[in-house]
């Protein structure tokens, strides 16, 4: 038969499908639910950890969030942004809301130990990808003025709210805030997201 | 909290930093100021990256656990109407439910043409999951390479080829209902010769198909409107074909 023309676009990289592997997983498909948990497990792990730093409890509740990816996949749509992001707020909002619903940040540890916190970076997978992602981020990070850094820091890996940031650094609320959105802006153009 | 002040918040929301009703408050927000909107969905992209430099090598004993718990847990419903797959997994369960109940019953001494039935429905089930497992696979292989494009008639369609199952799958989204007793056929491009590879539900919009058989070398896809049932060779010109990348 003869060939008609096309508009379907040149074939670019393998694109992430964790969104077409979700959406068999909204069907049911364990299969699929596997894959996706062997893209996300580590860096939902990794990321609970970060703010519970408990390994018992942080497994606790990686497992929770990924059998949340399982009950809600149907919940999930690309307008709610990639399937990782959506996957990491679940994460991060778990997290927090275990190690808020425990104590105050300012209980939690002193002041000094919070800001003597780095992340877990050499904790991670033996994985080239993840490796990848770690200088990279890590060098995105020293981009940032060190106020930006902590701010961003502590709020993201350590699961504080602004205003338990603001009292760690003795910053004015309206200054974290600032901080926090600016950090996040700057890393944003660093690692190149778009949205 | 003054005007100029919540539109900074976006970087302190897409953080988790908000206590509960700051956070509440700042989503109202949302729903009426775009721009925030917009930031808010890079920012949490940009968050999610965060995540990915601090991943940990999970333990076995986890993947174990969660796939274990999968088995139990009842999924949420879609919060609205989706494609194909959805409508065939719901035929599917009946059809399980109904194994059960002939198993049961010929159990009970009843007749062969029934054990039979029961049989039939139980390999049309594992089929079914065989097939939807083979799908899995073909979308996380490795070597997955993938091409989407929007489709002449409206909606668009994804291929995915991958060299080390030998097989590929086809997706569509929005793609509009043939038009009666016609259907959707899908081809693999032998070098010109084209074999049938399988048929979208017409009733589906959305669908996700392993295509049929392997792809033992061809070098390319098409997709054409056939009578019901679907025709051993075209019969019409390709609504659109691509070339599979070589991988
Ligand atoms: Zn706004």
């Amino acid at each position: 038969m003869e060939p008609v023309p096309t508009d379907l676009p040149a074939p670019g990289p393998p694109a992430p499908e964790l969104g077409a592997l979700l959406a068999l997983v909204a069907q049911g498909d364990q299969d699929a639910f596997g894959a996706v948990y062997d893209r996300v497990a580590g860096p939902v792990l990794g990321l609970v950890r970060s703010v519970l730093r408990d390994p018992a409890q942080s497994e606790e509740v990686a497992q929770e969030v990924l059998v949340e990816v399982w009950r809600r996949a149907a919940a999930y749509s690309p307008d709610r942004g990639t399937p990782m992001a959506w996957i990491m707020t679940l994460a991060h909002r778990r997290a927090v809301d275990r190690v808020r619903s425990a104590q105050a940040a300012s209980d939690r540890e002193h002041r000094a130990a919070l800001l003597d916190h780095t992340p877990a970076y050499d904790e991670v997978t033996e994985r080239v990808e993840a490796r990848l992602e770690r200088e990279q981020v890590r060098r995105c990070m020293g981009g940032l003025t060190e106020r930006q850094r902590q701010s961003v820091t502590l709020a993201y890996y350590r699961g504080l709210t602004y205003r338990e940031v603001a009292e760690v650094l003795a910053l004015p609320l309206g200054t974290v805030k600032t901080r926090l959105r600016d950090g996040l802006i700057r890393l944003r153009d660093c690692l190149g997201v778009t949205a | 909290m003054s005007v100029e002040d919540v539109h900074t918040l976006s970087g302190a929301y897409a953080l988790d930093a908000l206590p509960a009703p700051e956070r509440e408050e700042f989503e109202r927000h949302l729903e009426r100021c775009e721009a925030c909107a917009r930031e808010v969905r890079e920012l949490s992209e940009t968050a999610a990256r965060l995540a990915g430099a601090v991943a940990l090598a999970p333990p076995t004993a986890l993947r174990d656990r969660v796939m274990g718990r999968i088995g139990t847990v009842r999924q949420d419903p879609p919060p609205g109407a989706f494609g194909g797959l959805r409508r065939r997994t719901r035929r599917m369960l009946p059809g399980l439910a109904l194994a059960a109940a002939l198993a049961a019953a010929a159990l009970g001494g009843t007749t062969v043409w029934q054990w039979q039935s029961a049989r039939d429905a139980q390999r049309e089930v594992q089929q079914a999951q065989e097939h939807a497992a083979l799908l899995a696979q073909v979308l996380a292989a490795p070597d997955a390479v993938v091409s989407s494009g929007a489709l002449p008639g409206g909606g668009t369609g994804t291929v995915v080829v991958s060299a080390g199952t030998n097989r590929a799958a086809f997706m569509t989204s929005g793609m509009p209902a043939p038009p009666d007793g016609m259907v959707y056929q899908l081809w693999f491009d032998d070098h010109g010769a084209m074999r049938p590879a399988g048929l979208l539900d017409p009733a589906a919009p959305d669908e996700a198909v392993l295509m049929d058989g392997a792809l033992d070398g061809a070098d390319g896809m098409g997709i054409t409107l056939e009578p019901a049932g679907g025709s051993p060779q075209p019969t019409s010109d390709p609504l659109a074909v691509m070339e599979f990348p070589s991988a």
